[in-house]
Protein backbone atom coordinates (compact mmCIF):
# COMPACT_ATOMS: atom_id res chain seq x y z
CA UNK A 1 0.00 0.00 0.00
CA UNK A 2 1.23 3.25 -0.95
CA UNK A 3 0.86 5.53 1.56
CA UNK A 4 -0.50 9.55 1.32
CA UNK A 5 3.34 10.52 1.17
CA UNK A 6 3.87 8.26 -1.72
CA UNK A 7 0.80 10.09 -3.41
CA UNK A 8 1.51 13.29 -3.09
CA UNK A 9 5.20 13.02 -4.26
CA UNK A 10 3.10 12.43 -7.74
CA UNK A 11 1.50 15.93 -7.35
CA UNK A 12 3.23 19.02 -9.34
CA UNK A 13 3.15 21.69 -6.97
CA UNK A 14 4.06 25.88 -7.74
CA UNK A 15 4.26 26.94 -3.40
CA UNK A 16 3.99 29.85 -2.94
CA UNK A 17 5.81 32.05 0.33
CA UNK A 18 2.72 32.38 2.72
CA UNK A 19 -0.35 30.26 3.34
CA UNK A 20 -3.90 30.18 1.25
CA UNK A 21 -5.20 29.11 4.48
CA UNK A 22 -5.69 30.41 7.70
CA UNK A 23 -6.78 28.56 10.91
CA UNK A 24 -7.84 30.70 13.72
CA UNK A 25 -5.62 28.83 16.31
CA UNK A 26 -7.66 29.87 18.99
CA UNK A 27 -11.04 27.70 17.19
CA UNK A 28 -8.42 25.13 16.96
CA UNK A 29 -7.47 24.62 20.55
CA UNK A 30 -11.15 23.84 21.70
CA UNK A 31 -12.33 22.36 18.60
CA UNK A 32 -12.86 18.63 19.49
CA UNK A 33 -13.24 16.75 16.52
CA UNK A 34 -10.55 18.82 14.27
CA UNK A 35 -11.64 17.14 11.41
CA UNK A 36 -9.64 18.59 9.11
CA UNK A 37 -6.92 16.60 10.52
CA UNK A 38 -8.79 13.29 8.83
CA UNK A 39 -10.24 14.22 6.06
CA UNK A 40 -8.33 15.66 4.30
CA UNK A 41 -6.88 14.39 1.15
CA UNK A 42 -3.51 16.01 1.39
CA UNK A 43 -3.05 15.34 5.11
CA UNK A 44 -2.57 19.24 4.78
CA UNK A 45 -3.52 19.59 8.60
CA UNK A 46 -1.60 17.91 11.47
CA UNK A 47 -2.39 18.69 15.05
CA UNK A 48 0.67 19.49 17.37
CA UNK A 49 0.00 18.79 20.84
CA UNK A 50 2.71 20.09 22.76
CA UNK A 51 2.29 24.16 20.67
CA UNK A 52 -1.49 23.12 21.16
CA UNK A 53 -0.85 24.11 17.54
CA UNK A 54 -2.47 23.59 14.28
CA UNK A 55 0.44 22.96 11.44
CA UNK A 56 -0.67 23.52 7.78
CA UNK A 57 0.90 22.32 5.27
CA UNK A 58 -0.20 24.42 2.90
CA UNK A 59 2.06 23.23 0.50
CA UNK A 60 0.56 20.01 0.00
CA UNK A 61 -3.14 21.74 -0.56
CA UNK A 62 -4.87 20.48 -3.36
CA UNK A 63 -7.71 23.08 -3.41
CA UNK A 64 -10.55 21.23 -2.62
CA UNK A 65 -12.16 23.32 -0.24
CA UNK A 66 -13.13 20.23 1.86
CA UNK A 67 -11.67 21.51 4.92
CA UNK A 68 -13.58 24.81 4.35
CA UNK A 69 -16.71 22.89 4.16
CA UNK A 70 -15.88 20.92 7.03
CA UNK A 71 -14.72 23.05 9.36
CA UNK A 72 -16.87 22.29 12.77
CA UNK A 73 -16.43 26.61 14.01
CA UNK A 74 -16.67 27.75 10.47
CA UNK A 75 -13.17 29.68 11.00
CA UNK A 76 -10.94 28.23 8.50
CA UNK A 77 -9.95 31.07 6.67
CA UNK A 78 -9.98 29.45 3.01
CA UNK A 79 -8.79 31.17 -0.07
CA UNK A 80 -7.21 30.01 -3.64
CA UNK A 81 -3.29 30.43 -4.12
CA UNK A 82 -2.25 33.00 -5.93
CA UNK A 83 -2.91 33.31 -9.95
CA UNK A 84 0.45 31.23 -10.90
CA UNK A 85 0.66 28.74 -7.63
CA UNK A 86 -0.72 26.00 -5.72
CA UNK A 87 -1.64 22.72 -7.73
CA UNK A 88 -1.45 21.63 -11.86
CA UNK A 89 -2.93 18.30 -12.28
CA UNK A 90 -2.07 16.85 -15.43
CA UNK A 91 -4.07 13.85 -15.40
CA UNK A 92 -7.08 15.36 -13.66
CA UNK B 1 -5.93 52.30 -14.70
CA UNK B 2 -8.22 54.32 -16.71
CA UNK B 3 -11.91 52.28 -16.55
CA UNK B 4 -12.95 52.25 -19.83
CA UNK B 5 -9.61 50.70 -20.98
CA UNK B 6 -10.25 47.93 -19.15
CA UNK B 7 -13.91 47.25 -20.23
CA UNK B 8 -15.36 44.39 -22.27
CA UNK B 9 -18.56 42.91 -22.89
CA UNK B 10 -18.61 40.03 -20.74
CA UNK B 11 -15.69 38.16 -18.36
CA UNK B 12 -16.08 34.62 -17.59
CA UNK B 13 -14.51 33.37 -14.59
CA UNK B 14 -13.39 30.12 -14.41
CA UNK B 15 -12.08 28.11 -17.94
CA UNK B 16 -13.95 24.65 -17.30
CA UNK B 17 -16.12 23.32 -19.66
CA UNK B 18 -18.51 25.92 -18.24
CA UNK B 19 -16.49 28.98 -18.43
CA UNK B 20 -15.57 28.01 -22.22
CA UNK B 21 -18.63 27.14 -23.52
CA UNK B 22 -20.51 30.13 -22.44
CA UNK B 23 -16.98 32.29 -23.75
CA UNK B 24 -16.86 30.62 -26.82
CA UNK B 25 -20.65 31.25 -27.63
CA UNK B 26 -20.27 34.73 -26.70
CA UNK B 27 -17.31 35.01 -28.66
CA UNK B 28 -18.66 33.37 -31.79
CA UNK B 29 -21.54 36.74 -31.55
CA UNK B 30 -18.71 39.25 -32.45
CA UNK B 31 -18.95 40.25 -28.76
CA UNK B 32 -15.65 41.07 -26.44
CA UNK B 33 -15.02 38.51 -23.94
CA UNK B 34 -12.31 37.55 -21.68
CA UNK B 35 -12.22 34.59 -20.14
CA UNK B 36 -10.05 34.22 -16.63
CA UNK B 37 -8.76 31.42 -15.33
CA UNK B 38 -6.79 30.66 -11.72
CA UNK B 39 -4.83 27.93 -12.96
CA UNK B 40 -1.44 27.80 -15.22
CA UNK B 41 -4.01 26.32 -17.66
CA UNK B 42 -7.40 24.87 -18.10
CA UNK B 43 -7.97 21.67 -16.83
CA UNK B 44 -5.01 21.98 -14.62
CA UNK B 45 -7.26 22.68 -11.04
CA UNK B 46 -9.54 20.46 -12.50
CA UNK B 47 -10.48 16.79 -11.68
CA UNK B 48 -13.43 14.71 -13.12
CA UNK B 49 -13.88 10.44 -13.39
CA UNK B 50 -13.77 11.15 -16.07
CA UNK B 51 -15.75 10.90 -19.46
CA UNK B 52 -16.99 13.72 -21.20
CA UNK B 53 -20.14 12.95 -23.75
CA UNK B 54 -20.42 13.27 -27.11
CA UNK B 55 -23.69 14.90 -28.08
CA UNK B 56 -23.56 17.79 -25.67
CA UNK B 57 -19.77 18.37 -26.73
CA UNK B 58 -21.11 18.58 -30.42
CA UNK B 59 -23.37 21.62 -29.51
CA UNK B 60 -20.28 23.33 -28.30
CA UNK B 61 -17.40 22.19 -30.82
CA UNK B 62 -19.23 20.65 -33.19
CA UNK B 63 -16.67 19.26 -34.34
CA UNK B 64 -14.50 18.13 -31.67
CA UNK B 65 -13.74 14.44 -32.34
CA UNK B 66 -11.85 15.20 -35.26
CA UNK B 67 -9.19 17.09 -33.05
CA UNK B 68 -9.61 17.54 -29.79
CA UNK B 69 -7.39 15.14 -27.23
CA UNK B 70 -9.63 11.85 -26.57
CA UNK B 71 -8.47 9.04 -24.58
CA UNK B 72 -10.82 6.32 -25.59
CA UNK B 73 -14.58 5.90 -26.81
CA UNK B 74 -16.62 4.27 -24.27
CA UNK B 75 -18.30 0.83 -25.42
CA UNK B 76 -18.96 -0.79 -22.15
CA UNK B 77 -20.32 0.14 -18.47
CA UNK B 78 -19.92 -1.85 -15.56
CA UNK B 79 -21.75 -1.77 -12.69
CA UNK B 80 -19.55 -3.48 -9.96
CA UNK B 81 -21.43 -4.33 -6.20
CA UNK B 82 -18.71 -4.92 -3.96
CA UNK B 83 -18.85 -7.44 -1.04
CA UNK B 84 -16.54 -7.40 1.93
CA UNK B 85 -14.61 -10.56 -0.31
CA UNK B 86 -17.06 -11.06 -3.32
CA UNK B 87 -19.07 -8.76 -6.12
CA UNK B 88 -21.64 -8.45 -8.64
CA UNK B 89 -21.33 -7.39 -11.90
CA UNK B 90 -23.64 -6.17 -14.41
CA UNK B 91 -22.25 -5.00 -17.39
CA UNK B 92 -23.53 -3.31 -20.71
CA UNK B 93 -21.50 -3.61 -23.88
CA UNK B 94 -22.52 -1.71 -26.77
CA UNK B 95 -19.91 -0.35 -30.08
CA UNK B 96 -22.22 2.85 -30.51
CA UNK B 97 -21.62 4.09 -34.32
CA UNK B 98 -22.24 7.83 -32.67
CA UNK B 99 -20.14 7.25 -29.44
CA UNK B 100 -21.80 8.58 -26.00
CA UNK B 101 -18.91 9.47 -24.31
CA UNK B 102 -15.35 9.50 -24.38
CA UNK B 103 -12.63 9.03 -21.26
CA UNK B 104 -10.78 12.56 -21.59
CA UNK B 105 -8.28 13.77 -19.35
CA UNK B 106 -8.96 17.42 -17.86
CA UNK B 107 -5.92 19.11 -17.84
CA UNK B 108 -5.57 18.05 -21.92
CA UNK B 109 -9.39 18.39 -23.44
CA UNK B 110 -10.25 21.78 -21.37
CA UNK B 111 -6.63 22.79 -22.37
CA UNK B 112 -7.66 22.22 -25.86
CA UNK B 113 -11.23 23.93 -25.71
CA UNK B 114 -9.69 27.10 -24.47
CA UNK B 115 -7.27 27.13 -27.56
CA UNK B 116 -10.45 26.67 -29.95
CA UNK B 117 -11.84 29.06 -28.04
CA UNK B 118 -9.06 31.87 -28.37
CA UNK B 119 -8.68 30.93 -32.13
CA UNK B 120 -12.43 32.37 -32.50
CA UNK B 121 -12.18 35.38 -30.69
CA UNK B 122 -12.39 33.91 -26.74
CA UNK B 123 -9.57 36.36 -24.82
CA UNK B 124 -7.72 33.89 -21.91
CA UNK B 125 -5.91 35.37 -19.26
CA UNK B 126 -4.25 32.29 -17.06
CA UNK B 127 -2.82 32.13 -13.97
CA UNK B 128 -4.90 34.67 -12.75
CA UNK B 129 -7.69 35.12 -9.35
CA UNK B 130 -10.63 36.76 -9.42
CA UNK B 131 -11.15 37.81 -5.83
CA UNK B 132 -13.83 39.76 -5.50
CA UNK B 133 -17.11 41.08 -7.91
CA UNK B 134 -17.23 44.75 -8.65
CA UNK B 135 -20.46 45.65 -7.44
CA UNK B 136 -22.30 49.10 -8.00
CA UNK B 137 -25.70 49.75 -7.44
CA UNK B 138 -27.01 46.14 -6.74
CA UNK B 139 -25.32 45.29 -10.56
CA UNK B 140 -22.36 43.41 -11.11
CA UNK B 141 -20.30 45.67 -13.13
CA UNK B 142 -16.78 43.83 -13.16
CA UNK B 143 -13.86 42.10 -11.07
CA UNK B 144 -11.41 42.46 -8.77
CA UNK B 145 -7.78 40.37 -9.51
CA UNK B 146 -4.55 40.17 -7.52
CA UNK B 147 -3.22 42.79 -10.05
CA UNK B 148 -6.18 44.98 -11.32
CA UNK B 149 -9.56 45.56 -12.04
CA UNK B 150 -11.38 44.47 -15.02
CA UNK B 151 -14.46 46.41 -15.53
CA UNK B 152 -17.30 44.58 -18.42
CA UNK B 153 -21.78 44.29 -18.94
CA UNK B 154 -22.19 40.91 -17.94
CA UNK B 155 -19.93 38.43 -15.65
CA UNK B 156 -20.41 34.64 -15.67
CA UNK B 157 -19.25 32.93 -12.89
CA UNK B 158 -18.25 29.26 -13.71
CA UNK B 159 -15.56 29.42 -10.73
CA UNK B 160 -16.40 25.53 -9.72
CA UNK B 161 -17.73 24.16 -6.54
CA UNK B 162 -16.33 26.06 -4.25
CA UNK B 163 -17.58 29.36 -6.18
CA UNK B 164 -16.55 31.89 -3.62
CA UNK B 165 -17.97 35.15 -5.87
CA UNK B 166 -21.41 33.64 -5.96
CA UNK B 167 -21.31 33.55 -2.01
CA UNK B 168 -19.81 36.71 -1.95
CA UNK B 169 -23.01 38.50 -3.69
CA UNK B 170 -25.56 36.54 -1.85
CA UNK B 171 -26.40 34.13 -4.86
CA UNK B 172 -25.99 31.15 -2.50
CA UNK B 173 -25.43 30.61 0.80
CA UNK B 174 -22.71 28.16 2.54
CA UNK B 175 -22.21 24.61 1.11
CA UNK B 176 -22.42 21.54 4.50
CA UNK B 177 -21.00 18.44 4.08
CA UNK B 178 -24.60 16.97 2.97
CA UNK B 179 -24.13 19.08 -0.05
CA UNK B 180 -20.94 17.95 -1.48
CA UNK B 181 -18.90 14.56 -2.09
CA UNK B 182 -14.97 14.32 -1.68
CA UNK B 183 -13.41 12.87 -4.50
CA UNK B 184 -9.70 11.33 -4.61
CA UNK B 185 -8.71 9.47 -7.69
CA UNK B 186 -4.87 7.87 -8.89
CA UNK B 187 -4.26 7.73 -12.00
CA UNK B 188 -2.37 4.48 -13.10
CA UNK B 189 0.08 4.15 -15.97
CA UNK B 190 -0.44 0.73 -17.77
CA UNK B 191 0.76 -0.18 -21.57
CA UNK B 192 -2.17 -0.27 -24.04
CA UNK B 193 -2.26 -3.97 -24.54
CA UNK B 194 -2.65 -4.69 -20.85
CA UNK B 195 -5.44 -2.53 -20.65
CA UNK B 196 -6.96 -4.05 -23.49
CA UNK B 197 -6.82 -7.33 -22.00
CA UNK B 198 -7.92 -6.68 -18.67
CA UNK B 199 -10.57 -4.28 -20.04
CA UNK B 200 -11.93 -6.63 -22.99
CA UNK B 201 -12.10 -4.17 -25.09
CA UNK B 202 -10.05 -3.16 -28.55
CA UNK B 203 -7.49 -0.30 -29.29
CA UNK B 204 -9.24 2.89 -28.11
CA UNK B 205 -12.35 1.47 -26.78
CA UNK B 206 -12.75 2.05 -23.41
CA UNK B 207 -14.89 0.87 -20.51
CA UNK B 208 -16.17 2.57 -17.17
CA UNK B 209 -16.40 0.93 -13.93
CA UNK B 210 -19.23 2.14 -11.61
CA UNK B 211 -18.41 0.99 -8.20
CA UNK B 212 -20.94 0.28 -5.24
CA UNK B 213 -20.20 -0.95 -1.82
CA UNK B 214 -16.46 -2.30 -0.97
CA UNK B 215 -15.50 0.28 1.92
CA UNK B 216 -18.17 2.20 0.85
CA UNK B 217 -20.45 0.17 2.06
CA UNK B 218 -23.48 1.78 4.11
CA UNK B 219 -22.51 5.20 3.08
CA UNK B 220 -23.22 7.55 0.40
CA UNK B 221 -20.44 6.79 -1.68
CA UNK B 222 -19.47 5.19 -5.35
CA UNK B 223 -16.15 4.49 -7.00
CA UNK B 224 -15.20 4.52 -10.17
CA UNK B 225 -12.37 3.46 -12.59
CA UNK B 226 -12.22 4.94 -16.26
CA UNK B 227 -9.52 3.74 -19.06
CA UNK B 228 -7.84 6.04 -20.56
CA UNK B 229 -5.11 5.59 -23.64
CA UNK B 230 -2.35 5.01 -21.66
CA UNK B 231 -3.65 4.58 -18.37
CA UNK B 232 -6.68 3.91 -15.82
CA UNK B 233 -8.35 5.91 -13.46
CA UNK B 234 -9.96 4.65 -10.24
CA UNK B 235 -11.08 6.81 -7.57
CA UNK B 236 -14.13 7.49 -5.44
CA UNK B 237 -16.48 9.72 -4.02
CA UNK B 238 -17.90 10.15 -0.33
CA UNK B 239 -20.06 12.75 0.99
CA UNK B 240 -18.08 14.69 2.82
CA UNK B 241 -20.98 14.64 5.85
CA UNK B 242 -20.64 10.58 5.62
CA UNK B 243 -16.44 10.96 5.93
CA UNK B 244 -16.97 13.49 8.99
CA UNK B 245 -19.17 11.34 11.02
CA UNK B 246 -17.24 7.90 10.50
CA UNK B 247 -14.00 10.14 10.41
CA UNK B 248 -12.77 8.54 7.26
CA UNK B 249 -9.25 9.55 5.67
CA UNK B 250 -10.63 9.18 2.21
CA UNK B 251 -7.00 8.21 0.42
CA UNK B 252 -7.36 5.10 3.24
CA UNK B 253 -10.84 4.26 1.36
CA UNK B 254 -9.01 4.52 -2.14
CA UNK B 255 -6.20 1.90 -0.72
CA UNK B 256 -9.06 -0.55 -0.11
CA UNK B 257 -11.28 -0.14 -3.00
CA UNK B 258 -8.14 -1.09 -5.08
CA UNK B 259 -7.05 -3.89 -2.72
CA UNK B 260 -10.41 -5.15 -3.29
CA UNK B 261 -10.18 -8.58 -5.63
CA UNK B 262 -12.68 -7.38 -7.54
CA UNK B 263 -10.75 -4.34 -8.52
CA UNK B 264 -7.02 -5.51 -7.58
CA UNK B 265 -6.08 -7.28 -11.08
CA UNK B 266 -6.89 -4.67 -12.85
CA UNK B 267 -4.59 -2.19 -12.07
CA UNK B 268 -2.00 -4.81 -10.75
CA UNK B 269 2.09 -3.26 -11.46
CA UNK B 270 0.21 0.11 -12.80
CA UNK B 271 2.59 2.71 -11.85
CA UNK B 272 0.49 5.90 -9.87
CA UNK B 273 1.11 8.88 -12.39
CA UNK B 274 -0.71 10.87 -10.38
CA UNK B 275 -3.33 11.61 -6.95
CA UNK B 276 -5.77 14.25 -7.02
CA UNK B 277 -8.65 15.60 -5.08
CA UNK B 278 -11.70 17.27 -5.84
CA UNK B 279 -15.58 18.21 -4.51
CA UNK B 280 -18.46 17.47 -6.20
CA UNK B 281 -21.71 18.98 -5.90
CA UNK B 282 -23.87 16.47 -4.29
CA UNK B 283 -27.11 18.73 -3.11
CA UNK B 284 -28.88 18.44 -6.78
CA UNK B 285 -32.06 20.50 -7.23
CA UNK B 286 -32.78 21.89 -3.53
CA UNK B 287 -28.73 23.69 -3.55
CA UNK B 288 -28.75 25.35 -7.07
CA UNK B 289 -28.52 28.67 -6.25
CA UNK B 290 -29.96 31.72 -7.50
CA UNK B 291 -28.06 31.44 -10.95
CA UNK B 292 -28.92 35.11 -12.11
CA UNK B 293 -28.66 38.80 -11.12
CA UNK B 294 -28.39 42.45 -12.41
CA UNK B 295 -25.16 41.83 -14.49
CA UNK B 296 -24.14 38.45 -13.34
CA UNK B 297 -25.67 34.43 -14.30
CA UNK B 298 -23.97 31.69 -12.58
CA UNK B 299 -23.54 28.55 -14.55
CA UNK B 300 -21.67 24.55 -14.17
CA UNK B 301 -20.45 23.49 -11.01
CA UNK B 302 -20.99 27.08 -9.37
CA UNK B 303 -24.82 26.65 -9.83
CA UNK B 304 -24.62 22.77 -8.32
CA UNK B 305 -25.52 21.72 -12.02
CA UNK B 306 -24.59 17.87 -11.23
CA UNK B 307 -26.98 14.54 -12.16
CA UNK B 308 -25.13 12.33 -9.53
CA UNK B 309 -27.40 9.25 -10.45
CA UNK B 310 -26.06 9.51 -14.15
CA UNK B 311 -22.27 10.48 -13.41
CA UNK B 312 -23.13 13.60 -15.30
CA UNK B 313 -21.96 17.09 -14.92
CA UNK B 314 -19.32 18.25 -17.41
CA UNK B 315 -22.38 18.09 -19.80
CA UNK B 316 -24.63 20.05 -18.02
CA UNK B 317 -21.98 22.47 -17.35
CA UNK B 318 -21.13 23.12 -21.19
CA UNK B 319 -25.00 23.48 -21.67
CA UNK B 320 -25.41 25.46 -19.02
CA UNK B 321 -22.49 28.13 -19.95
CA UNK B 322 -23.93 27.62 -23.53
CA UNK B 323 -26.91 28.71 -22.53
CA UNK B 324 -25.82 31.71 -20.37
CA UNK B 325 -23.92 32.61 -23.71
CA UNK B 326 -26.37 33.08 -25.34
CA UNK B 327 -28.36 34.99 -22.91
CA UNK B 328 -25.28 37.92 -22.54
CA UNK B 329 -25.13 37.59 -26.87
CA UNK B 330 -29.23 38.72 -26.37
CA UNK B 331 -28.85 40.85 -23.28
CA UNK B 332 -25.75 42.64 -24.82
CA UNK B 333 -27.78 43.26 -28.69
CA UNK B 334 -30.51 45.09 -26.67
CA UNK B 335 -27.98 47.09 -23.86
CA UNK B 336 -30.08 45.66 -20.74
CA UNK B 337 -28.36 43.74 -18.69
CA UNK B 338 -30.78 44.46 -15.55
CA UNK B 339 -32.04 41.10 -13.47
CA UNK B 340 -34.93 40.87 -15.37
CA UNK B 341 -32.74 40.54 -18.80
CA UNK B 342 -30.76 37.95 -17.41
CA UNK B 343 -33.73 35.85 -16.04
CA UNK B 344 -34.08 34.40 -19.45
CA UNK B 345 -31.38 32.07 -18.48
CA UNK B 346 -33.21 30.81 -15.50
CA UNK B 347 -36.47 30.18 -18.25
CA UNK B 348 -33.76 28.67 -20.61
CA UNK B 349 -32.37 26.21 -18.19
CA UNK B 350 -35.99 25.34 -16.58
CA UNK B 351 -36.86 24.81 -20.41
CA UNK B 352 -33.66 21.98 -21.14
CA UNK B 353 -32.83 18.83 -19.58
CA UNK B 354 -30.59 20.65 -17.02
CA UNK B 355 -33.61 21.79 -14.04
CA UNK B 356 -35.99 18.71 -15.49
CA UNK B 357 -33.21 16.35 -14.72
CA UNK B 358 -32.66 18.26 -11.73
CA UNK B 359 -36.18 18.30 -10.50
CA UNK B 360 -36.72 14.48 -11.35
CA UNK B 361 -34.47 13.41 -8.78
CA UNK B 362 -34.77 16.17 -5.85
CA UNK B 363 -35.65 13.86 -3.37
CA UNK B 364 -33.10 11.14 -4.29
CA UNK B 365 -29.69 12.17 -2.61
CA UNK B 366 -31.95 13.25 0.63
CA UNK B 367 -34.07 9.49 0.16
CA UNK B 368 -31.45 7.14 -0.22
CA UNK B 369 -29.23 9.23 2.85
CA UNK B 370 -32.15 8.87 5.54
CA UNK B 371 -31.86 5.08 4.71
CA UNK B 372 -28.08 4.73 3.42
CA UNK B 373 -26.88 2.22 5.60
CA UNK B 374 -29.87 -0.13 4.31
CA UNK B 375 -30.25 0.71 0.45
CA UNK B 376 -25.76 1.16 0.25
CA UNK B 377 -24.67 -1.45 2.71
CA UNK B 378 -27.45 -3.87 3.92
CA UNK B 379 -29.23 -4.85 0.64
CA UNK B 380 -26.55 -4.38 -1.96
CA UNK B 381 -24.61 -7.42 0.13
CA UNK B 382 -27.57 -9.25 0.27
CA UNK B 383 -27.31 -9.61 -3.64
CA UNK B 384 -23.48 -10.53 -2.99
CA UNK B 385 -25.03 -13.41 -0.69
CA UNK B 386 -28.21 -14.38 -2.85
CA UNK B 387 -25.33 -15.03 -5.91
CA UNK B 388 -23.09 -17.13 -3.21
CA UNK B 389 -26.16 -19.38 -2.10
CA UNK B 390 -27.07 -19.89 -5.92
CA UNK B 391 -24.18 -20.68 -6.77
CA UNK B 392 -23.14 -23.28 -4.25
CA UNK B 393 -22.77 -26.72 -4.79
CA UNK B 394 -23.00 -27.99 -1.39
CA UNK B 395 -25.55 -31.15 -0.90
CA UNK B 396 -27.57 -29.15 0.51
CA UNK B 397 -31.18 -28.98 -1.10
CA UNK B 398 -32.27 -25.96 -3.18
CA UNK B 399 -35.30 -25.29 -1.62
CA UNK B 400 -33.95 -25.50 1.89
CA UNK B 401 -31.20 -22.42 0.14
CA UNK B 402 -34.24 -20.46 -0.64
CA UNK B 403 -36.15 -20.64 2.45
CA UNK B 404 -33.27 -19.64 4.45
CA UNK B 405 -32.25 -17.00 2.63
CA UNK B 406 -35.73 -15.81 2.31
CA UNK B 407 -35.64 -16.26 6.39
CA UNK B 408 -32.43 -14.01 7.09
CA UNK B 409 -34.69 -11.35 6.10
CA UNK B 410 -37.36 -11.00 8.36
CA UNK B 411 -34.67 -12.18 11.43
CA UNK B 412 -32.21 -10.11 10.62
CA UNK B 413 -34.47 -7.22 10.06
CA UNK B 414 -37.68 -6.44 12.24
CA UNK B 415 -41.03 -6.35 10.07
CA UNK B 416 -41.32 -2.60 10.96
CA UNK B 417 -37.70 -1.82 9.06
CA UNK B 418 -38.78 -3.97 6.42
CA UNK B 419 -41.81 -1.90 5.53
CA UNK B 420 -40.54 1.08 6.35
CA UNK B 421 -37.41 0.16 3.59
CA UNK B 422 -40.33 -0.85 1.07
CA UNK B 423 -41.99 2.41 1.80
CA UNK B 424 -38.83 4.58 1.22
CA UNK B 425 -38.04 2.71 -2.20
CA UNK B 426 -41.82 2.89 -3.35
CA UNK B 427 -41.78 7.02 -2.20
CA UNK B 428 -38.52 7.35 -4.11
CA UNK B 429 -39.35 5.43 -7.22
CA UNK B 430 -42.69 7.58 -7.02
CA UNK B 431 -40.97 11.13 -6.86
CA UNK B 432 -39.08 10.15 -9.79
CA UNK B 433 -41.27 9.07 -11.87
CA UNK B 434 -44.65 10.67 -11.06
CA UNK B 435 -43.77 13.78 -9.02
Amino acid sequence: MSDIEDKLYTVKYTPDTTSHLQPVQECCRICKSKICTVICPAKVYEWDENNRKLIVNYENCLECGACRIACESCSLGWEYPRGNKGVTFKQG
Amino acid sequence: MDREENKVDVIVVGGGPAGISCAVTIARAGKQVVLIERGKFSGSKNVFGGAIYAQPTREVFPDFEKTAPIERKTVEHKYALLGKDDATVISYKKKHEDAVSYSVIRGKFDRWMAEEASKEGVVIVEETVVRELIVENGCVKGVKTELEDYYCDIVVLADGVNSLLAKQIGLRGDLTPHDVALSVKEVIKLPPEIINERFNVNSDEGCIYEIFGGPMLGMLGLGFMYTNKESVSIGLGITLSDLIEKSLRPYELLDKLKEHPQIAPLIKDGELLEYSAHLIPEGGFKKVPIVFGAGVMVCGDAASFVNNLHWEGTNLAMVSGKLAGETAVIALGKGDFSEHALSRYQQELEDSFIMKDLRTYKDLMSGISERASEFLGYYPQKINSFFEMFTSVDSVPKRKKYKDFIKVFFTERNISELFKDIWSAVKLLWSILVK
